[in-house]
């Protein structure tokens, strides 16, 4: 297996360097999932073929809190759906790395999100259509805390526990945050594994940042059966810079550009 | 004359679903419990290892035929057509509208012809909301044979589909099944003095009032323009050229729905006198779809009067 440890300093890198670049977008909303992608694109999680982004039986990858957009653009790219290099064009004019992800326009986006809570419905709609074909690929959404807040998360998570929805897997990006303050003040989720589990879902809840805690719970997902399956990832908000982690809730702004320096010295020292 | 009445313009559509479901494996459907209503059950009944009731949660039922769609199936959604428009709207835009999945809406108890259930129940505003999807192609089907030929067209079509169904019993416009095409009208009726565009419940009122104006020597052409969008801009310009004075008539509210369509049209191309028959700015109530028409404004007698005002 790769060094997971390296490829995550790689993908902050990507995150923090494209968005200063754009002058715009969420790097600290990349940030806090990065191990979780990292352990899913290169730790033998995903199925997937960078060539043919459209192999029927590839597992599905939903980025749902399509704003952490910097984070996916950063690990298709060192999956290999396109140059590294075209990164620094997010949100630019005629880049297909828009603001938040257009599967129209972007080989591997398998949902076009940035509408918050939308990406679980589609997911079921991925697995509904394996089960029928009797394929086994699998499907990982991707949610942010502060999007749980959207109804119809709940909708779907009642729907897939009622249909036992085994190649589903949720993955929470517990990172306490949402733009304008703290979730558990504005909409708290709490006691948010016992709600899930209350749908019919197996949950598990784990270190977000610790590859082994995350490959570790990937593993487990696969091996249950019958119920959907959901991760709560513990995070920090802007995880691997020091200044952003510092602030708590530095929010749809990327780090300046006499920041950056900083910011990627505390990446390559890994915080 | 009074047209004889056939089965709803649902009763249409889930026939025709049913049929189509045995032809092709790749169609699916999911309703938001519905399925008595919106005449998806024959699927159910058919093929429940491809249908799948989603519950009363019209945003996850658009959102899972979104996830559908994108892995390769051609979803059919069905709802009451104010309950998948209103409620699920932004799900339809960033799920369908967006990425431009072939996915099909079906939308029942369109119109205020939905009758006793009363105003919350009827859809005045969907076509509007529908045209202005971007991409979407939006079908307002008049008789059940129609439906039928209509649903077939929507399932061969590549791309998102919106198509209206209503709830009562629907008068006859066709004997047998017309060829269609979407984006392509048919005209019911020969005239050259005055057109009538209608789609839905109204081409059965349009033809009474074609009859009554005949008996004064009027000659009415009256067009089936079952495709609001993309809609057919050839047949609308040579009605303008032909019989100069138009009359849209349509069982929805007056802003966005065909009457602007055909406004557009009519500008650009041939510019003439037009008339609009429809449900206004103002909910319905309960009561029989007759009654509802007479209140509303949008019976025969009032397209006739309409018709009248142009000559």
């Amino acid at each position: 297996m790769p060094d997971l440890i390296e490829i995550a300093k790689r993908i902050r890198t990507h995150i923090v360097e494209a968005t200063t670049e754009a002058a715009s977008g969420h790097p600290s909303s990349s940030l806090s999932a990065v191990e979780i992608g990292v352990v899913l694109f290169f730790g033998d999680v995903l199925s997937y073929n960078a060539s043919e982004p459209k192999w029927e039986d590839r597992d599905r990858f939903i980025l749902s809190k399509g704003h952490a957009s910097p984070l996916l653009y950063a690990l298709l790219a060192e999956a290999g759906y396109f140059a590294v290099s075209e990164l620094m064009t997010l949100r630019k004019f005629g880049s297909p790395l828009e603001g938040h992800p257009n599967m129209r326009r972007l080989p591997g986006v398998e949902a076009s999100t940035g509408s918050l809570g939308q990406g679980l419905s589609a997911g079921i709609g991925h697995a509904l259509a394996a089960r029928i074909d009797f394929k086994d690929f699998r499907v990982y959404v991707l949610v942010g805390d502060g999007e749980m807040q959207e109804g119809q998360v709940w909708e779907a998570m009642m729907f897939a526990g009622r249909h036992q929805i085994d190649n589903l897997t949720l993955i929470v990006d517990r990172n306490q945050y949402q733009q304008t303050g703290a979730v558990d003040e504005i909409l708290g989720l709490d006691p948010l594994a016992e709600k899930i589990a209350s749908f019919g879902w197996e949950v598990t809840e784990i270190d977000g940042h610790s590859i082994d805690d995350v490959s570790t719970a990937f593993d487990w997902a696969r091996g249950l059966q019958k119920k959907p399956q959901a991760i709560i990832a513990n995070t920090l908000k802007g995880k691997g810079v020091s200044f952003l982690e510092k602030e708590g809730n530095f929010h749809g702004k990327p780090i300046p550009k006499d920041k950056l320096p900083q910011a990627l010295a505390d990446i390559e020292r890994g915080l | 004359m009074t047209r004889p009445l056939g089965p709803a313009t649902r009763d249409g559509f889930g026939d025709a679903l049913v049929d189509l479901g045995a032809l092709n494996s790749t169609i699916v459907v999911v309703d938001g419990d519905v399925a008595e209503s919106t005449r998806t059950k024959k699927f159910f009944d058919k093929f429940p290892e491809r249908a799948w009731n989603t519950g009363i949660a019209e945003s996850n039922l658009v959102g899972i035929g979104a996830g559908l769609a994108a892995s390769g199936k051609i979803p059919v959604i069905a709802s009451f057509a104010c309950f998948l428009m209103c409620n699920a709207y932004d799900q339809i835009r960033m799920g369908i509208a967006f990425p431009g999945l072939n996915a099909k809406l079906v939308g029942s108890h369109g119109g205020i012809s939905a009758g006793e259930d009363g105003p919350s129940q009827m859809a005045v505003e969907d076509v509007a909301l529908a045209c202005a999807l971007g991409g979407f192609t939006v079908i307002v089907p008049a008789d059940a044979a129609s439906t039928r030929a209509l649903t077939r067209a929507m399932i061969e079509h590549s791309g998102p589909v919106y198509m209206r169904t209503g709830r009562p019993e629907a008068p006859v416009i066709y004997d047998e099944e017309p060829v269609v095409e979407l984006g392509k009208s048919i005209t019911v009726r020969k005239g050259t003095d005055l057109t009538i565009i209608a789609n839905g419940l109204m081409v059965a009122e349009s033809l009474t009032a074609a009859e009554e104006l005949e008996k004064d020597g009027v000659s009415v052409r009256v067009i089936d323009m079952h495709t609001v969008k993309p809609i057919d801009e050839e047949a609308i310009a040579q009605a303008a050229r032909d019989t100069g004075g138009i009359v849209v008539a349509e069982e929805h509210f007056a802003h966005g729905g065909l009457g602007a369509a055909v406004a557009m049209i009519v500008a650009q191309s041939a510019p003439t006198k037009m008339a609009f028959v429809n449900v206004g700015d103002n909910y319905s109530t309960s009561g029989l779809p007759a009654q509802l028409f007479k209140a509303a404004g949008i019976s025969a007698a009032d397209v006739s009067k309409a018709a009248r005002s142009l000559l």
